[in-house]
């Protein structure tokens, strides 16, 4: 078996997802390879370098991959797909956007968002927003797959020794031009690897009470997040976004603050350790699945709450 | 311009699915079912094009079993002027459901595709950026905002890291989520009207597709339910609940 990891990257350093997909080429098993894919990322690719079990790093590096921009990726990976057993990526809105384009172009059904892996051609993964689980195997002779970065253990990011091989391949596919990302700058930490998150849904009423929200995930060290609801109705940013068409977290405590617990917000956070919901109504869905849930009034709960952590 | 809007009939978004004791699938008999509430999003914004004139002809496909032509009739009664349907009783893979669309952008000639991002059945999310591939166009997937300007498009896309903004040529293939639009309901008066616009079935075969499955689902399950825990009576409770039980915080 020889496995491709793409790695994703923001030119300086490698996001976290990058990590948990290696921990699922390596349960896979046989020889791992990562590609970095950008421009000027020198320091990406020395990085992987080290990450433990990475046995090659591959970096492609020039100015049509300043922006993951799936048509200019596309090329490059189609050719050097056909080399491995088996291609992977995070199941991330980077992953998502680029690796089936990469399959139909290789002819091959890829496999989305996999939650285990059975064997090399079986794999386990969530349909039905989490309310089922299929093990599919895969007929293609490469598998190309996306990995639900919860389900599997980051790498450890030191110990490995692997030789980096510039290549090149890929180039600007004269399609899509990218112009600019609106990004949300927070001190806090990322969403999908903190320990802690903080959510918030409709019943927080407005942006402005959302600020007791943030107060909390300040002195938890959390990350923000929310319900479907709460993002439409501007409340907060939508890359906060738990959830189904979200994104789904797995940190060791979730608060879920004024959120009724649909089946498409579930999706996104029930492999949360521990569960926490403020809730004023009694029969809200989401204390089904809280490990401690408090029914009450969360704009008088969150200031108790603070003020109590203080103490 | 043209536009095609493919869409997907599921099991409706409400259902509380169950999955089958023998575990070959999810139970679809006598189960509610309706457009993929994504589906329904492109289908708004294609509405939407023609009604600030930006494009003329929307034509619905659907790709399943006979019962889609339901679906179908939705779309066409929220105001898309003519469907077509793929007509198979073979469950489709989004590769496969890519290829039959791709042979009838050939037949169609539209110069926008919009998708739904997700189907919320398999939860894929692939056919779009698929189709993009196979016919060798610009993708926009996930996208939240659109603006067409003669032959350009600019779009939002919803990425986990904010909101990134591309420059596409036409023709493209979109993919849209959530915060796009709001779908509107068909009025009485135009789901009649909808039952007299065209609808043309087609096979797989008569577009030249294999459309043989290449993954073999060996089984589906159950997911582990979560026990729900306890009530506490009180902020305090809970602080002492986090603190020594739970010991997650200090
Ligand atoms: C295709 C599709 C995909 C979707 N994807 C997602 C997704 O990824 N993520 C997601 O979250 N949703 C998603 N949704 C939406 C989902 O179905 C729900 O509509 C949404 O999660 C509801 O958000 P909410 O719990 O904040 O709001 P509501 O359901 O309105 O719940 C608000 C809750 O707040 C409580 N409340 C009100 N006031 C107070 C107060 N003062 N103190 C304490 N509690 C209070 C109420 O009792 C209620 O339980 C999706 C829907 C569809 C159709
Ligand atoms: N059988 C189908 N018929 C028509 N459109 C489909 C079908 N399957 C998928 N699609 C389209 O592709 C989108 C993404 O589906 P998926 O890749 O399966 O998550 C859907 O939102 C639909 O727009």
């Amino acid at each position: 078996m020889s496995i491709l990891v793409i790695a994703e990257h923001d030119n300086s350093q490698l996001l976290g997802s990058t990590f948990n997909t290696l921990g699922a080429a390596r349960q896979i098993g046989g020889e791992i390879t990562l590609l970095v894919a950008g421009h000027n990322c020198g320091a990406v690719a020395e990085a992987a370098a080290q990450i433990a079990g990475v046995d090659k790093v591959l970096l492609a590096d020039q100015p049509a991959f300043k922006h993951p921009v799936a048509e200019n990726l596309a090329s490059l990976l189609v050719s050097l797909a056909t080399h491995y057993s088996h291609v992977l990526a995070p199941a991330t809105t980077f992953g998502k956007n680029l690796l089936p384009r990469v399959a139909a172009l290789l002819d091959v059904q890829q496999i989305s968002d996999i939650s285990a892996v059975i064997s090399a051609d079986t794999f386990e993964r969530p349909i039905y927003a989490g309310n089922a689980l299929a093990t599919v195997q895969s007929s293609d002779p490469i598998k190309l797959i996306t990995v639900r970065t919860t389900k599997f253990d980051a790498v450890a990011s030191s110990g490995g020794h692997a030789a980096i091989e510039s290549i090149d391949g890929g180039s600007n596919a004269g399609l899509s031009q990218f112009i600019g990302i609106d990004k949300v700058e927070s001190a806090r930490p990322e969403l999908g690897a903190a320990r802690m998150v903080v959510a918030g849904g409709r019943g927080m009423q407005s942006a402005e009470n959302f600020k007791l929200l943030e107060i909390l995930a300040d002195k938890l060290n959390a990350a923000l997040g929310a319900s479907r609801a709460a993002v439409d109705a501007g409340f907060i940013p939508n890359d906060c976004q738990v959830g189904q068409t979200g994104k789904v977290v797995a940190p060791d405590v979730y608060f879920a603050i004024g959120i009724s617990g649909a089946i498409q917000h579930i999706a996104g956070m029930k492999d949360s350790k521990l569960i926490v919901a403020i809730n004023k109504d009694e029969e809200a869905p989401i204390f089904q699945f809280a490990d401690y849930g408090l029914v009450a009034d969360a704009l008088q709960a969150l200031p108790e709450l603070i003020a109590a952590l203080d103490q | 311009m043209k536009v095609m809007v493919p869409i997907k009939r599921v099991i409706d978004y409400n259902v509380n699915i169950r999955v089958k004791t023998d575990g070959s699938g999810v139970e679809t008999a006598n189960v509610k079912m309706s457009m993929n509430p994504f589906d329904e999003i492109a289908v708004e914004q294609a509405i939407r094009l023609k009604e600030a004139g930006q494009a003329e002809d929307i034509i619905a496909v659907s790709i399943g079993v006979a019962k889609c032509q339901e679906t179908l009739r939705t779309a066409l009664a929220m105001g898309a002027d003519r469907a077509i349907l793929v007509q198979t009783e073979t469950p489709t893979e989004p590769l496969a459901v890519a290829k039959l669309l791709k042979a009838l952008v050939a037949q169609e000639q539209p110069q926008l595709v919009i998708l739904g991002k997700q189907a919320i059945d398999d939860d894929c999310n692939q056919t779009g950026q698929m189709l993009a591939a196979l016919l060798g166009w610009a993708q926009g997937t996930f996208i939240s905002a659109l603006n067409l300007d003669g032959q350009t498009l600019e779009v939002t896309r919803e990425v986990d890291g904010g909101l990134e903004t591309l420059r596409l040529p036409a023709p493209a293939v979109l993919t849209v989520d959530l915060r796009l639009n709001q779908p509107r309901y068909a009025s009485l008066p135009n789901i009649m009207k909808a039952k007299r616009k065209p609808l043309t079935t087609l096979t797989p075969d008569d577009l030249g597709v294999d459309i043989s499955p290449r993954l073999t689902t060996l089984k589906v399950a159950e997911p582990p339910q979560r026990q729900a825990g306890i009530k506490v009576s009180s902020v305090a409770e809970l602080v002492d609940k986090l603190r020594n039980e739970a010991k997650v915080i200090s």
